[in-house]
């Protein structure tokens, strides 16, 4: 690692301010993404403002459209969380897949979504489930939020502070591990409203996650795996890489649909 | 060429490590493993694969398994480690440490205080009835080259086993 000097701010203010001052801080949550990257010295932040010990950014609470959860809430929190699997149980089981067992109890809701890495997790359910991402400044929806490979809506210093989760009829996420970084080669998580299925898949797409829309429009009229089975995604625009080519992640997906499915009628 | 800075102001760091108060002034840039190893001499939580891949440097953090490799020394401030140092009483090992030993579940030894701490943590978050695939589930972030984990697997269900009877016994 590069030197960086280290700020822990006591409110979110304070946290806002000092990213402001120094264009080159970076903020740190749980650090399972940013350490490895500063260890690797991919990146030199000048100064790493850390938020864990931030009031208020750490709360599950039952909202009257479904959840909100706080930026800070770590992965193994969400998974086991009695909210959340009451309100959205495919989200509490999403969150027990990320990682292993340590990271879980490090990485938060808030540094995943920041980093949007092609092949996490949380994305898939935050874009099939429409939720809104909430900051120190805004509410961006997730239509806007994800904008490409480690790339998000996000402005320099803008903090996230926590996600609304709309409730849905029925939910299902399912994942194919890379067995080796246990990062998502495929990933799709199907939400269903009242008038509409939603499909988004992590791990695959060339620019990150996406929704699938041929397969939304069929299940929304026959939610069932065996209505995907006709259906074939175009491999052009998904990743090719020494774990799996293109045209082999493109069934990954479609099968792993198929199992999200599954696990939402389960 | 911008000059790479190589320093940082130093940070104060205090927190329990063993029961036991410890600070110090570091880099903020030091690992808890390193602070660990280096400055405390708590050789026993190893440094393996420091990509938090492997799991051999698994410590309690306010009762939560992390990999030290992965989190600042300055993030545990105020906080309460456990290392494997921290487990065996007066009376002898700790009764994981003695499933270990009894159900020969490590040969090298390199990945076995990360491993324990890994099923000390199972065991506080699922209970002493562990059934084999909960164990191989939750030894997802803990690897070992030597073992083939079958030996490990029967280690943390007797170990789990033995914490529970031990509990039984101190509430009658």
């Amino acid at each position: 690692m590069y030197a960086f000097d280290y700020q822990r701010p006591a409110a979110l203010a304070d946290a806002a301010a000092l990213l402001k001052a120094d264009p080159e801080a970076k903020i740190l949550a749980g650090g399972q993404t940013l350490l490895p990257t500063l260890k690797q010295r991919l990146a030199q932040p000048t100064a790493l403002v850390d938020l864990a010990r931030l009031p208020g950014l750490s709360a599950i609470e039952k909202t009257a459209e479904g959840v909100a959860i706080g930026a800070l809430v770590k992965h193994a929190a969400v998974a086991t969380s009695d909210v959340v699997r009451a309100a959205i149980p495919a989200l509490a089981d999403l969150a027990g897949l990320i990682g292993d067992p340590a990271v879980r109890n490090r990485g938060t809701l808030g540094g995943s979504l920041a980093n949007d890495d092609p092949t996490a997790d949380y994305p898939a359910a935050v874009l099939a489930l429409n939720a809104t991402v909430v900051t120190d400044r805004r509410s961006i929806g997730a239509g806007d939020y994800f904008q490409g490979l480690f790339t998000t809506a996000l402005e320099e210093g803008e903090i996230i502070t926590r996600v609304d989760f709309p409730q849905v009829e029925r939910a299902g996420y399912a994942k194919f591990r890379n067995p080796a970084s246990r990062y998502a080669m495929a990933g799709v998580f199907v939400a269903k409203t009242a008038d509409a299925v939603r499909v988004a898949v992590t791990g695959a797409g060339q620019s990150g996650v996406f929704l699938w829309e041929e397969a939304g429009d069929i299940l929304a009229s026959d939610f069932s795996p065996a209505a995907l089975a006709r259906l074939e995604l175009d491999p052009a625009d998904l990743m090719s890489d020494l774990h799996g080519s293109a045209e082999y992640r493109a069934q990954l997906v479609k099968a792993m649909a198929k199992r999200a499915v599954a696990k939402a009628l389960a | 060429m911008p000059e790479i800075a190589n320093t940082a102001a130093k940070v104060a760091v205090a927190m329990t490590v063993n029961g036991r108060l410890v600070s110090a002034e570091l880099d903020p840039r030091t690992l808890l493993v390193q602070f660990l190893r280096e400055k405390l001499l708590l050789t026993g939580t190893h440094v393996g694969c420091d990509t938090s891949q492997c799991g051999a440097c698994v410590v309690h953090v306010d009762g939560a398994a992390v990999k030290s490799c992965t989190m600042l020394a300055i993030q545990a401030d105020g906080m309460s480690v456990t290392t494997i140092e921290g487990l065996a009483g007066a009376s002898g090992l700790h009764p994981m440490q003695e499933a270990f030993r009894e159900h020969h579940g490590l040969q090298c030894g390199f990945c076995t205080p990360g491993m324990i701490m890994t099923a000390l943590d199972m065991v506080a978050r699922l209970g002493p009835d562990l059934d084999e695939a909960t164990i191989r589930e939750n030894l997802d972030g803990n690897l070992c080259r030597c073992t083939g984990y079958h030996n490990i697997v029967k280690a943390i269900g007797a170990g789990a086993a033995a914490m529970g009877a031990g509990a039984k016994v101190a509430a009658e």
